[in-house]
């Protein structure tokens, strides 16, 4: 929102035109009910996940929505989804076990898949596009106050502002610096990211995400990324072009393949099956060291390949030629940091 | 009201700002002012009702200040008397006394009447009126996501002026379940809104677009930003608050329920019973372990968590519906509900001294009061004591002090306008000496006898006894009755001697009787270890049911009191039906009652 000369005026003026665009054709004026209405017409695509996490201010939940009959489901990418067994919980209170279709660091989001034929979904490719000042509605897991079949919370507000992101977690700038729409309602709460926003007919508009500050002024921002930034992004998912577990062991391995010894890193422990893999560990000197990489890094993915356990990065490793060079997304802190180590 | 295209009283300044702008930017050159004509009619029609709607609904709400003025709330008027609801973290740091303000510019003295600490609600009365402007209670069963609804209140404590704030949203979720957050403080079945909530919002009303009370504020999700309005709120039902009603009226400090048994939700997604206590009611009208609950006080139940939503809606003592599903066959059952605390709990948390305090709290994780009590720091020497804060004599009287309740005034108060209204032409001052009822059970002759220290009747079963002197609960005669001689001699006792001499009688409250709809005042009376519920009906002040429990354990022997007639001038029923657990034990049709001393013995 740095880039707003005047953002009162702006807003302002948004609300002008919410005066002049709410009374257009387009919104027609409903029966008290219709709004109750509409929203129990999309609650049904709203999906609440649970996973890891737990702790304060990490909460073990968070929000997605289907975005097919067959049962995919966009949400953010997140440490929620950091483990074997992420529940997504509907809205009658059916429960199902997800699967991790892909996900793309950059925007900070995954596609989860279930296993249904005819779920509510949104549309992404009908999708609308709100004017500042625009009705909009927000629906997400918050707080987690909707166990089993109870719907998840609707928030109402407008569209304040559109413009591009430029926010931080904790200390570190988020790697989506894409438009956004900034919102007049507190909708970026504990549990709402990957929640839908939707206009007041209950049409898809965009993703709510994660829990961020404004870079200049830090306080909190309400924001939805734009349906229009995530399209691409999720088609790639589903056509498994994103990144994901490699999944297949067919792939031929090379004979000398590289190791986390040589790229002078060292993993923690490996005390449960899944171990994340953090690094304990880098070795002075070492590619990794000169690369940047400190320990307490979270490996996320090993050349765009998802890798959620320390035996997954020696894996993906193990296909990787030593001559080549191998990239490495990990997280520190709240940032994602990618960086290309080449062995000596 | 169509609020989705209407647009809030407050935005038609920004309007003409948004126009200015626009103005000086050469966008649009026109006088801003002039552009306002185009808002359709319907628009401006629909704002002016929501205009109309709050002013109406501004008036019942109160600010309640903590008499050294040092913390407060909000509350709301519901009757126009002056009863008013609010939170019980509201008034706790406040003691029996407060002062709240209306809109109207006034100041009026107040008391605590009655606290339910579990559900975080007091109700107070406020004095110096008897035409107080009182709020319309509105369904909140019928309230539903996205509905429009505004808080009015007290927020950050602004209303220096006593000008309430009205903040506006729509229902985000129904039938929410709260946990209890350190506290027993539980809010069950709540209405969820974004409107804002924010510290000093506390106890006061959440109003539909019509302005009917749908719930009474009092908690919000906070988390990282502070504590502060993070657009989750929530509001206690009214329909809860219209359980609790009587309870409340009757100056005890009054608990919720427990079923005895606990649930949850399985892995085929029903939700069955985890354990029964073999001493609760539920288990004595079937209940077992693994059963399956479907439905539960009027409501279909699906997830554990809407099970704990409506037992939170009930007061401790009623008998509420059950169903439940065993082996493919559904059984129907009225459940009588225990107390979740003790009163030593309840009185505990009750007398907790607290610090009132300024809405500028820390923030601990999970929902929270947005304004709830610390416990109260060693006073500064030099701080005025509180009672330099002077109330009128008629409130300092309205306020007695006694273990066990809010304000034990209120229940001598309650507990006389049930018992006038049944004493007019049904109780028996006069009739100390020995009676003799005459009646037919089933075709057959039943007579019952009191003879000095023994109660005898003659039944088509057999004759039975009872020695007055020792301890009733103890001789549950007739067999299979539950102890009907015990029960109308306590019955009997009552009509004679009176709440005052019987020994102690309080009023209890309301509550439902089973077969009949709506609800009816209770009076509890205590003989021994021996309780008895006295039902009565309002309109007609008469006696309808009583149940007399032997021990905490054991069902109760239950009378249905029908038919009122005159015998010897006094209305009494000719007909009492006596009910022992599931089963009917007797319809007795009264023929005759002598009594032993009477001057004019004929009928």
């Amino acid at each position: 929102m740095a880039r707003l000369s005047n953002p009162t005026a702006l807003i302002a003026a948004g609300l002008a035109l919410a005066l002049a665009t709410g009374l257009s054709a387009r919104e027609p004026i409903d029966s008290h009910n219709s709004l109750a209405d509409i929203i129990r017409g999309v609650q049904p695509k709203l999906v609440k996940i649970y996973g890891a996490g737990g702790l304060r201010g990490l909460e073990a939940y968070q929000s997605g929505f289907f975005i097919s009959p067959e049962g995919h489901i966009l949400t953010v990418w997140s440490y929620v989804l950091d483990t074997d067994v992420v529940l997504a919980v509907l809205h009658d209170g059916t429960r199902y076990q997800a699967t991790l279709v892909g996900a793309d660091p950059k925007l900070e989001i995954a596609v989860l898949k279930i296993d249904v034929q005819h779920a509510d979904y949104f549309d992404l490719h009908s999708a609308v596009e709100p004017d500042v000042g625009s009705w909009v509605l927000a629906f997400s897991n918050i707080f987690g106050v909707a166990t089993g079949d109870e719907m998840p919370s609707v928030l109402h507000g407008t569209v304040s502002a559109k413009t591009e992101l430029q926010a931080r977690r904790g200390a570190f700038t988020i790697p989506y610096q894409g438009p956004v729409l900034v919102l007049d309602a507190i909708t970026n709460n504990p549990g709402a990211a990957g929640g839908a926003l939707t206009d007041a007919s209950g049409r898809f508009v965009g993703l709510l995400g994660k829990e961020l500050r404004n870079d200049l002024t830090n306080t909190w921002i309400n924001y939805a990324i734009p349906a229009g930034e995530l399209t691409a992004s999720v088609e790639a998912i589903l056509a498994g072009r994103a990144p994901t577990s490699r999944g297949d062991s067919s792939t031929p391995r090379p004979a000398s393949p590289m190791s986390l010894e040589e790229l002078g890193l060292v993993l923690v422990p490996e005390v449960l099956p899944k171990t994340p893999p953090f690094i304990e560990s880098v070795r002075p000197g070492s590619p990794a060291a000169e690369a940047g990489l400190a320990p307490d890094d979270l490996i996320l993915f090993v050349n765009d390949h998802l890798v959620p356990s320390c035996a997954a990065v020696r894996e993906e490793l193990s296909y990787i030629d030593r001559i080549d060079p191998v990239r490495l997304t990990v997280q520190r802190e709240q940032d994602l940091i990618e960086v290309t180590l080449r062995l000596p | 009201m169509s609020g989705r295209t209407s647009l809030p009283r407050a935005l038609r300044g920004v309007w003409w700002v948004a126009g200015s702008c626009l103005a000086l930017a050469g966008v649009a050159p026109v006088d801003a002012r002039a552009q306002t004509p185009s808002v359709p009619a319907a628009v401006r029609q629909s704002e002016q009702e929501r205009i109309e709607v709050m002013a109406r609904a501004i008036r019942p709400t109160i600010a309640i200040f903590e008499p050294s003025g040092r913390g407060g709330g909000s509350g709301v008027v519901v009757t126009p008397d002056g009863y008013a609801l609010t939170n019980f973290h509201v008034v706790q740091p406040c003691g029996p006394f407060m002062k709240c303000g209306m809109a109207d510019g006034q100041i009026y003295d107040a008391v605590l009447v009655g606290l339910d600490p579990t559900g975080d609600v007091a109700l107070i009365k406020l004095f110096g009126r008897d035409d107080f402007p009182a709020a319309t209670l509105g369904d909140s069963d019928t309230v539903q996501v996205g509905d429009w609804c505004f808080a009015v209140g007290n927020p950050f404590l602004l209303a220096t002026d006593l000008q309430p704030t009205v903040t506006y949203g729509i229902v985000s979720g129904v039938h929410r379940y709260q946990y209890p957050a350190g506290t027993i403080l539980e809010y069950a079945d709540c209405i969820q809104t974004d409107a804002a909530i924010n510290p000093g919002n506390s106890g006061g009303p959440l109003f539909n677009a019509a302005g009917e009370l749908i719930g009474i504020n009092g908690r919000g999700s906070f988390e990282k930003r502070g504590r502060v309005n993070v657009g989750v709120g929530y509001a206690i039902s009214i329909n809860q608050i219209k359980n609790f009603w009587g309870n409340l009226r009757s100056g005890r400090i009054v608990d919720h329920a427990t079923l005895g048994a606990t649930v949850l939700t399985d892995e085929r997604g029903r939700v069955v019973v985890s354990n029964v206590l073999a001493t609760s009611d539920a288990y004595r009208r079937g209940l077992r372990f693994g059963d399956e609950i479907v439905a539960f006080g009027g409501r279909r139940i699906t997830t554990a968590n809407g099970f704990k939503n409506v037992l939170g809606t009930f007061p401790k003592g009623w008998r509420v519906p059950l169903s439940f599903l065993r082996a493919g066959q559904r059984y129907d059952a009225y459940v009588r509900l225990a107390g979740v605390h003790s009163e030593e709990e309840l009185w505990r948390v009750v007398e907790r001294p607290v610090a009132p305090r300024r809405p500028q709290p820390p923030q601990p994780p999970g929902p929270q009061p947005p304004d709830q009590p610390q416990p109260q720091q060693p006073k500064d020497e030099a701080e005025a004591p509180d009672g330099d804060v002077q109330f009128a004599e008629e409130v300092r009287r309205s306020y007695e002090r006694r273990r066990g309740f809010a304000n034990y005034y209120f229940n001598r108060l309650e507990r006389d306008r049930v018992w006038q209204r049944f004493a007019s032409d049904h109780t028996c001052p006069d009739w100390s000496g020995d009676w003799t009822i005459a009646a037919v059970a089933a075709d057959s002759p039943v007579e019952i006898r009191w003879e000095g220290r023994y109660l005898t009747g003659r039944f088509p079963d057999g004759p039975a006894r009872i020695d007055l002197e020792s301890e009733l609960g103890d001789q549950r005669h007739p067999l299979g009755s539950g102890g009907l001689l015990a029960a109308l001699h306590l019955w009997r006792r009552l009509l004679v001697l009176g709440p005052d001499q019987f020994g102690q009688v309080i009023y209890w409250g309301d509550a439902p009787l089973v077969g009949r709809t709506g609800l009816y005042d209770v009076l509890v009376a205590y003989y021994d270890v021996v309780e008895c519920h006295f039902y009565f009906d309002r309109d007609s002040g008469r006696l309808l049911a009583m149940e007399m429990f032997p021990d905490s354990m054991s069902d109760p022997c239950e009378l249905y009191f029908d038919d009122y007639r005159s015998f010897r001038g006094r209305q009494l029923p000719g007909r009492i039906r006596v009910v022992h657990g599931d089963q009917r034990y007797a319809d007795l049709e009264l023929q005759e009652i002598r009594v032993s001393g009477l001057m004019d013995n004929s009928q």
